[in-house]
């Protein structure tokens, strides 16, 4: 096949799109930034699409809450198509903001598996949206730019983080913190490999408990999740930002790492790019 | 109906907002923890529409709540002891609580989206009748009284200019446990009109129409405006017209507005006799046109990628063959002293518009900050109307964090700066970069004109009553009696949205000229825009308002925000309004473009203003103004002051000075990488949090071409001179950007006059001394322009910063912020000013004097001094270009400009920042031969201009040795003082000494030692002030 085409949805207070279009590009693919009044329009429909992303920003100024109103759009306009495309199997990414919007949508990490079984190894199709996380304010109680280090989980059945033992990304936001509804809900994600990145020291280890983890861990995210998938791996969501890592200058010790050419997070993107190509 | 929703936290856990308050009442308030123990936040939406039960469920559970973290009630309270929650009645859940929400007609950003999503939640369009108000609940439980409580609404949750307040004790509420529903909506009764005003006869009279009507006219101006209304032309014309012989109110605002200080740089352009110390006078007519434009000229031949300089929005400049940067800076002083919140976020997002309205459209790809305030722990009682500064210096930073972040611009490099006297007016300087292709539509994207017949649009929000008279208030100076009404909030959302459309219509060719609406609102934008065709006639019921009861002259001067003015040729009308719909876009059709030479605008079909274009542009009189030099004798420290100081303690002081501490915790909150673009952020080296003195941004991803922007602010040195303050500004910018690699002869400079109020009166008596200040400052800045090459592209002035009247006036410290932007052939060849390895060889370029005048070093000892640091242009350039040549080569490792703090600071920061120690030996360090031998203290405290701190790998130091003793061509072929003071350690210290022959300890063990400070302890007293 010819490159995956990606949709890359704008509007609103989305402003990542650029980057993560070039992000895209640099994996392989064929990104099309496309404002989310057209897809509603279905000029051009999502269905035209082998892969949708949803950029970070602050849609409508993250008012009553971080990606809500925006997901309210979603659900309100584009329900249909989405669902679509979980059907048709088409990856899909939420970066920040489009992670908030994604789980405040329920797409992410959509219904869960309770029963205990481990059977089904690629998980259902995430075709039911059922919030049953969220992400709220930082522990600090602030908005904040900086780097962390990450470390993928072994059982992950994301198809975005294939491979990817450990990496280097920014996270900016205020409203990070992850938190699923109950116990059950976080065993059941563990048990279906729906974790996918988590906060750790530069070495991969865990960042330690409560207060002590910051900044390591930036906003108190429960179990130091910074990454969740879908059931069947295909839908991903991250609070860091692998687009704002696409160039090794990027990298915030660069010039004494003597680091050149592509950035670490396009990783990311060229599993996505791969996985369509089969 | 109005229908009431409140959402809560289910759990104290996920309420980091409330979990803050506490921490600041107990912190900077000093309230203690019995006195307030816990709090808890509520958000509060008051719906103004019809709405059955089902549809009021569905918007409470699915639009406002949370469904993990958050609870909800309608028409009802969460606080316990109220009848519809489920708490018992008659023990209240807090002992007081504060509610606070908007004046009616404020901005309201989240209820602006609350209707939005109520909409799309509806699946209907909602009437402009159909409203959402919020507010925030905050509930506090403890042993505090109501002043406390009243203390906590009007010095931290509200602010009284812009928000109302409502407290309610515990006794209270149990009494009546209900808070009443109140809408937000604006209803004027008043019916608007147009009106016609007579011009007295007398100056006296006159001159008290002008400061009735804050119009800020000068007495010399209101007469210009007699005698044009008198003219025979005029007459005939109006009579004709159909228009009253007299002004009407519509004219006469939009003559103040364009005639504004604000507008018109009226100081800028005047006739200025100057007398300098010597008793020498010279005749200078216009600052601008003799130093800022001039030095420009000079230097455009040297220039050829200048391409727009002071005649757009920002100055314009060639990037690669294929794209144009542009860049320009502002201050939004006056509305932040008022309500610093929503007066920063309007400075951000309005210099945001000036980029998006240069030349086609310029996508912003970057902003800068710098901001002055006093102490944030300023302890003597706070003049009537002002904020405490450190209130002041949070808000504003909320203010542009907001601003910046939600319209997904990195802030990149700012600073921030203190001194008492910015207590009056905090000075707040906002600037951003665009990036845009250098042809649209196969014609220069610089270039814009407008046709006669092309269509008046406006796009973006709404028309309020919210900041009426900004620019003429920003010419005046701060009183308790100055106008909320200038006040506004910015609507990131709304202007990032307008932003999307823009760049797509100007993709499209959608429209012809476009600039935005800012100082003086559509009477501002469309008076420049009519001189492109010469005219234009504009109807202004058209113009799309926020509620009805404006009249006519303040939809002509509102400065609300959000706004861009476009000429759309006739043709392309239709698809323009069709893409500003599919963008959710307001864009309204409001008249022609003419070429009749009037600028004309209607009322309900009449005639409301028809005034000459000549006349409105050109028609103010010159300020004819004096300016005298009298330099100031300051007192020095006692000859021999060095003798009794410990240098240790001095310089671990000197890092917690405010002006030169780690803003980190700040700066971090801003978004600093959005766009990918990022190679030099704020914080550098081993654990990003060194300062870095330049910021590098890739704006072509595929491209090694970078941008690289710094900054330099002394306000210092003006109490010395304002002349050699300016210098040091420039300087500063200069070597900062060449510190990260950047070379001279490839940077263009922005001004940024921010001055006490120079013209002498009653209240200003020393407007001479003043004048003169800003008539040296101007020719320092055409003196090292000229000398280093570097053109001016834009620059603005606020010439009116002073509080009060009579002997409690407070007026800033004169003020210049010189911005640098310039291109970087190779980012990978930048390097950051972190120690990187062990081993290293450690540098000193320059020469160290013994200029400790103005230093923060003697600020610290409570003296000014009078050696205020100087600069020599020609060796410092060629330091410069012998710098570039060798970071280029890849022989410098790290390099660190030296300024705030002298020499100690720079090597300290270099060292913290690579968590690396060093020796230094301070007997090498290049001085000045002809002068006496400077002291140690003098030597790492010194502020001498056109330093670097750098260091070099030992296989490279032979090269580099070689090429700063040989290197350099033509004028820049000269000595260049340098040299190796000491080496990187991997000890966790810094260990200065000084073996000069005689000096301390010489002979001894250890000869020369000073002292050693440890990584730990210098972080500790460089990091403590200022992180909260």
């Amino acid at each position: 096949m010819g490159k995956p085409r990606i949709a890359i949805i704008t509007g609103y207070g989305i402003n990542s799109d650029n980057e993560l279009a070039h992000s895209f590009a640099l994996a392989g693919g064929e990104p099309r930034r496309v404002h989310i009044n057209d897809l509603i329009a279905r000029k051009p429909a999502l269905s035209e699409f082998d892969v949708i992303a949803v950029p970070g920003g602050f849609s409508f100024g993250d008012h009553i809450a971080s990606g809500r109103v925006f997901a309210n759009k979603l659900k309100h306009s584009l329900a249909e198509d989405l669902h679509k495309a979980a059907e048709r199997k088409v990856p899909m990414i939420g970066i920040c903001n489009g992670f908030q919007v994604l789980v405040k949508l329920g797409i992410l990490p959509g219904k869960l598996d309770m029963s205990g079984s481990t059977a089904n190894a690629m998980g259902a199709a995430a075709t039911e949206f059922e919030q049953n996380t969220t992400l709220t304010y930082n522990d600090s109680g602030r908005f904040e730019d900086r780097w962390c280090h990450l470390s993928g989980d072994p059982a992950s059945k994301s198809i975005w983080t294939r491979g990817i033992e450990r990496i280097y990304l920014p996270i900016r936001h205020g409203e990070g913190k992850f938190i699923p509804k109950d116990a059950e809900t976080l065993a059941a994600l563990k048990r279906n490999g729906q974790i996918s990145l988590r906060y750790s020291t530069a070495t991969g280890a865990n960042p330690g408990e409560g207060a002590a983890a910051y900044p390591l861990n930036p906003n108190g995210s429960v179990d130091h999740i910074a990454g969740i998938s879908s059931a069947d791996g295909l839908i991903f969501g991250l609070m860091p930002h692998p687009e704002a890592h696409m160039l090794a200058t990027n990298h915030p010790q660069w010039q004494k790492l003597g680091l050149k050419g592509e950035g670490e997070g396009i990783r990311i993107f060229r599993n996505a790019v791969d996985y369509v190509r089969g | 109906m109005l229908t009431r929703i409140e959402v809560g936290q289910k759990s104290p856990s996920t309420d980091s907002q409330a979990r803050k308050i506490l921490a600041t009442l107990h912190e900077t308030f000093r309230f203690s923890a019995e006195k307030v123990a816990k709090a808890a936040t509520l958000s509060v939406y008051t719906l103004e529409m019809e709405l059955d039960g089902t549809a009021k469920e569905r918007i409470a559970r699915d639009l406002f709540t949370d469904p993990i973290t958050e609870k909800f009630a309608i028409d009802a309270h969460l606080a316990t002891g109220s009848p519809g929650a489920a708490g018992s009645l008659g023990t209240a859940g807090f002992d007081f609580l504060i509610e606070v929400g908007y004046k009616p007609g404020v901005t309201d950003n989240v209820g602006r989206s609350s209707r939005e999503g109520i909409s799309d939640l509806l699946g209907r369009t909602l009437s402009d009748d159909d409203q959402v108000f919020t507010g925030r609940q905050f509930q506090f439980w403890g042993a505090l009284t109501r002043a406390d409580a009243e203390t906590i609404a009007t010095k931290l949750l509200a602010n009284p200019l812009i928000e109302t307040y409502l407290i309610l004790s515990k006794e209270e509420w149990r009494k009546s446990p209900a808070i009443p529903k109140t809408s937000g909506k604006v209803t004027f009764k008043h019916k608007p009109e147009v009106r016609t005003i007579e011009l007295p006869e007398s100056d006296e009279a006159l001159q008290k129409l002008s400061d009735e009507k804050v119009l800020a006219l000068t007495i010399a101006e209101m007469r210009a405006i007699k005698a044009y209304y008198a003219a025979a032309e005029t007459v005939a014309h109006r009579t004709k017209a159909g228009l009253p012989a007299s002004p009407t109110d519509v004219e006469l605002e939009v003559l103040a507005q364009t005639w504004s200080e604000h507008c018109k740089h009226k100081i800028f352009a005047a006739d200025i006799e100057y007398t300098d110390e010597t008793g020498k006078r010279e005749n200078i007519s216009s600052l601008y046109k003799t130093y800022i434009k001039a030095a420009t000229e000079k230097v455009r031949p040297k220039a050829p990628w200048l391409k727009s300089v002071f005649t757009d929005n920002a100055g314009i400049i060639a990037f690669t063959e294929d794209w144009d940067v542009s860049m320009k800076a502002e201050t939004h002083n006056s509305p932040s002293a008022l309500d610093p919140y929503g007066g920063a976020m309007t400075g951000i997002v309005g210099v945001n518009r000036d980029i998006l309205g240069s030349g086609m459209g310029s996508r912003p790809i970057f902003n800068t900050d710098v901001f002055c305030f006093a102490s944030p722990f300023y302890d003597k009682p706070i003049p009537e109307k002002l904020h405490h500064p450190r209130r002041i210096f949070k808000e504003v930073h909320r203010g542009v964090k907001d601003g910046g972040n939600e319209s997904g611009i990195p802030t990149v490099n700012g600073s921030i700066v203190f001194d008492d006297r910015f207590l009056g007016k905090p000075l707040v300087f906002c600037g951003t970069g665009g990036l845009h292709p250098s042809t649209v539509n196969g014609k220069p994207s610089w270039q814009k004109t407008i046709e006669p017949g092309d269509r008046i649009l406006m796009a973006g929000g709404r028309i309020g009553k919210d900041g009426i008279h900004g620019a003429t208030f920003s010419s005046a100076a701060l009183t308790e009696a100055s106008p909320t009404s200038a006040v506004q909030i910015g609507d990131p959302i709304t202007q990032k949205k307008l932003s999307d459309f823009l760049l797509e219509a100007r993709d499209q060719g959608l429209y012809r000229f476009v600039t935005d609406n800012g100082a003086g609102g559509l009477s501002s934008s469309l008076g420049e825009m009519a001189r492109e065709s010469g005219g234009c006639k504009m109807h202004l019921e058209k113009a799309p308002l926020k509620y009805a009861g404006l009249d006519p002259w303040e939809i002509l001067v509102s400065e609300a925000q959000e706004r861009m003015s476009f000429a759309v040729p006739p043709e392309k009308l239709a698809a323009f309004l069709e893409l500003a719909r599919r963008r959710g876009v307001e864009a309204s059709d409001l008249g022609e473009f003419s070429g009749d030479g009037l600028f004309e605008a209607y009322f309900q079909g009449s005639l409301a203003c028809s005034l000459s274009m000549e006349f409105l542009h050109e028609g103010n009189p010159k300020l004819k103004l004096k300016a005298r030099w009298a330099p100031p004798r300051h007192s020095e420290p006692p000859v021999n002051f060095w003798a009794s100081r410990d240098l240790k303690a001095d310089a671990l002081t000197l890092l917690s000075a405010l002006n030169i501490c780690s803003k980190e915790s700040w700066v971090r909150q801003y978004d600093h990488e959005v766009q990918g673009m990022s190679v030099i952020k704020p914080f550098v080296g081993e654990k990003a949090d060194g300062p870095s003195d330049a910021a590098v941004v890739r704006p072509l991803y595929d491209r090694k071409e970078g941008l690289v922007v710094s900054h330099g602010i002394v306000p210092r040195y003006s109490d010395i001179d304002c002349y050699h303050m300016t210098a040091c500004a420039l300087d500063e910018a200069v070597r900062n950007a060449v510190a990260v690699g950047a070379r001279p002869g490839t940077l263009a400079g922005l001004d940024n006059f921010c001055w006490p109020d120079p013209v002498e009166s009653e209240n200003t008596p020393d407007g001479q001394l003043k004048l003169a200040h800003l008539v040296r400052s101007n020719q320092a800045l055409y003196d090292y322009c000229v000398a280093y090459g570097l053109p001016l592209i834009s620059g603005k002035d606020s010439m009116k910063n002073d509080y009060g009247r009579g002997k409690d006036k407070i007026s800033v410290p004169p003020t210049l912020l010189f911005t640098v932007i310039g291109k970087i052939d190779d980012v990978e060849k930048t390097i950051t000013m972190d120690a990187k390895a062990a081993g290293d060889r450690l540098y000193a370029l320059g020469v160290t004097r013994n200029e400790l005048g103005g230093s923060e070093y003697f600020r610290q000892l409570g003296f000014t001094g009078n050696a205020v640091p100087k600069v020599d242009a020609v060796s410092a350039l060629a330091l410069y270009h012998r710098l570039a040549d060798a970071i280029e080569k890849g022989l410098v490792r790290s390099a660190h400009d030296c300024s705030d703090g002298g020499l100690f600071t720079a090597i300290a920061e270099v060292c913290m920042a690579g968590r690396l120690g060093a020796t230094v030996d301070l007997a090498a360090l290049p001085t000045d031969a002809s002068l006496e031998a400077l002291t140690p203290g003098a030597k790492l405290f010194s502020e001498s201009q056109s330093r670097f701190v750098i260091t070099v790998t030992p296989q490279n130091c032979v090269a580099f040795e070689a090429l700063f003793h040989n290197g350099g061509s033509g004028a820049t072929a000269i000595k260049v003082p340098f040299a190796c003071i000491g080496e990187v350690t991997d000890r966790q210290d810094l260990v200065i000494r000084d073996a000069s022959p005689g000096s301390a300890g010489s002979g001894s063990a250890d000869p020369g030692f000073l002292f050693s400070a440890g990584i730990d302890e210098m972080f500790a007293s460089w990091r403590r002030p200022l992180d909260w």
